[in-house]
């Protein structure tokens, strides 16, 4: 089971310049939320954010993670510029 | 029953019914935390909409998530179309977005169809970066 150390590494290195801030829900280790901080998502739906950060564990899961509880945002300075005008 | 029947009854539901939820479970009685939570959002918008139990067959999970490439439990569809998993709708249910969606409230500060529902502010409260722009003309 991936621990969450592992977790985040695994997303900052998937996702150039993310921040992934994980968290163990259950202490148990198989139901983890990460929030993740990303330019990358500007312009992207919700559904398309979150399939960003599953498809680095693709296959992975429903099975050795139960569960993996998102949150995705974009950095500040992405969504001004975005918002602009 | 073969694979293919499956997900041909999965894409039925998907396309016809307009609230679709496949969820662990019933609404009645669910069997995941993630699942009675997203039930409980929609019964609390006052939508119509069917939900499909994936436990009695593994191979209902699987081919849903192969057709819509989301590999967790549950996943609502409105009008044929994803909208997300729990995290998604829970985070859409709190700003708003969701009653759009399912069009069962009025943004922009409208009244509310349903007396019970509070009013909301003009941008809803802590509204993510990501949320479409304001329908500002």
């Amino acid at each position: 089971m991936p621990s969450t150390a592992e977790v985040k590494e695994r997303i900052e290195r998937a996702l150039p310049g993310a921040t992934a801030t994980v968290t163990d829900l259950t202490g148990g280790g198989d139901h983890l939320r990460a929030e993740v901080v990303y330019a990358g998502f500007s312009g992207l739906s919700r559904i398309q954010q979150h399939r960003l950060v599953y498809d680095v564990f693709e296959g992975e899961i429903g099975g050795e993670i139960h569960a993996l509880s998102l949150k995705t945002e974009i950095p500040s300075f992405a969504a001004t510029k975005e918002n602009d005008g | 029953m073969d694979n293919e029947q499956i997900r041909d009854e999965i894409k039925r539901a998907i396309d016809e019914e307009r609230v679709m939820l496949f969820m662990k479970g019933t609404p009645d009685m669910p069997r995941c935390g993630f699942s009675a939570r997203v039930s409980q959002i929609l019964n609390a918008s006052g939508v119509e909409y069917a939900a499909m139990d994936i436990l009695p067959d593994p191979r209902i999970r699987e081919e849903l998530s192969g057709l819509s490439g989301w590999p967790t439990i549950p996943q609502l569809f409105v009008g044929g179309e994803l909208v997300g998993g729990c995290d998604i709708v829970t985070e859409m249910f709190e700003s708003g977005e969701l009653a759009e969606t399912l069009g069962t409230g009025r943004p922009q500060g409208a009244e509310a169809a349903s007396g019970e529902q509070p009013s909301r502010p003009e941008a809803p409260r802590g509204a993510p970066a990501q949320s479409p722009p304001l329908q500002i003309e």
